[in-house]
């Protein structure tokens, strides 16, 4: 597909495949796999570094490079908005400035459900700090609409717990989420398969971002490929307009002109 | 004097910088981002002294999703 961007925050990405750079073997699979999925937004973590420990190893931003791909530092572990606002701070800093960031506030350890007043409450700290937020929340469709208004620069409903890979659990959501949206809805978390993000395209979401159904593929380098693939797919089947679903048959060869009784 | 990194006490010489924290760590040079008692430390701020009781935190980007 020529020109269909995805656009956030005023820039156009052709991919419309976000993906994350955790629980891979080595970096060198992280990189592979990244390479395969075609993924120009990519997702990292910000951590202490460890003293004292392997001084000399590669950090992952000279294998997933700055100049290359777009990073996009996440709030992963945040429990608190405090917390997720320092931690975007500190990747702002980290980025030379860089401002884009994925916003997650989580609730609850079992779940990895968004605490969803708390990621309200960072996401309009980080806002008016100047952040282009993309966050992820529940598949809540009021809430959704709040974030939006706060002025978050893409809202990123869950499919189902993050590393579940369940699938889109609940597509009727997703769908009353992306009739309000004036900014670029994405699933962010649940994807299992390709099936899955194809799923996600043909409801009309702007892109997808997935982390585990990559790096716990048996093969992850294949599966960035599949999920690359789908995700062009499943647009194409968006934009194409699928034809409505009959209870009965209809041949798509002609009846008239048969030759046999 | 005591200062605490990433949640450990170290004993460093008075007037110690984060220029030379980061020497020491192994992380000259790298792409690290520093924070001190809570506050972002800006590189431009890398040759100045700690204080005795400073908090600092040098985080990287790591995987995650």
């Amino acid at each position: 597909m020529q020109n269909d961007p995805l656009v956030i925050a005023g820039v156009e990405y052709s991919s419309r495949l976000l993906v994350g750079t955790g629980k891979y073997k080595d970096l060198e699979e992280t990189r592979e796999a990244i390479e395969a999925s075609g993924a120009e937004i990519v997702t990292v973590a910000i951590r202490r570094t460890n003293i004292g420990q392997n001084p000399g190893e590669p950090n992952l931003l000279e294998v997933i490079s700055p100049e290359k791909y777009t990073i996009l530092p996440n709030t992963a572990g945040c429990y608190t908005a405090d917390d997720a606002v320092r931690t975007c701070c500190l990747a702002r800093e980290l980025l030379d400035g860089h401002d884009l960031v994925k916003l997650e506030v989580l609730g609850d350890e079992k779940t990895l459900y968004p605490d969803v007043t708390a990621t309200l409450e960072a996401a309009e700290l980080l806002v008016k700090d100047g952040f282009k937020v993309m966050v992820y929340t529940s598949d809540d469709p009021i809430l959704a609409k709040r974030l939006e208004e706060l002025g978050c620069v893409a809202v990123m409903p869950l499919a189902a717990p993050i590393g579940s890979g369940l699938g889109i659990c609940n597509p009727y959501n997703i769908r009353l989420i992306l009739e309000n949206a004036k900014v670029p809805i994405l699933v962010d978390a649940g994807v299992g398969t390709a099936s899955d993000a194809s799923i996600a395209m043909e409801l009309g979401c702007e892109g997808v971002l997935m982390n585990t159904a990559i790096a716990a593929a048996q093969k992850p380098v294949l599966m960035a490929s599949a999920m690359k693939k789908a995700i062009e797919a499943g647009r194409e089947a968006y934009l194409a307009g699928r034809m409505p679903r009959k209870l009965y048959a209809s041949a798509s060869s002609p009846i008239d002109g048969t030759f046999f009784k | 004097m005591e200062i605490i990194v990433n949640g450990e006490a170290r004993q460093v010489p008075d007037e110690y910088t984060a220029e030379q924290l980061l020497e020491s760590l192994g992380l000259g040079g790298r792409r690290v981002a520093m924070e001190l008692n809570q506050e972002i430390l800006p590189r431009s701020n890398y040759p100045r002294c700690f204080s005795p009781g400073d908090r600092i935190e040098v985080v990287q980007a790591i995987g995650g999703g």
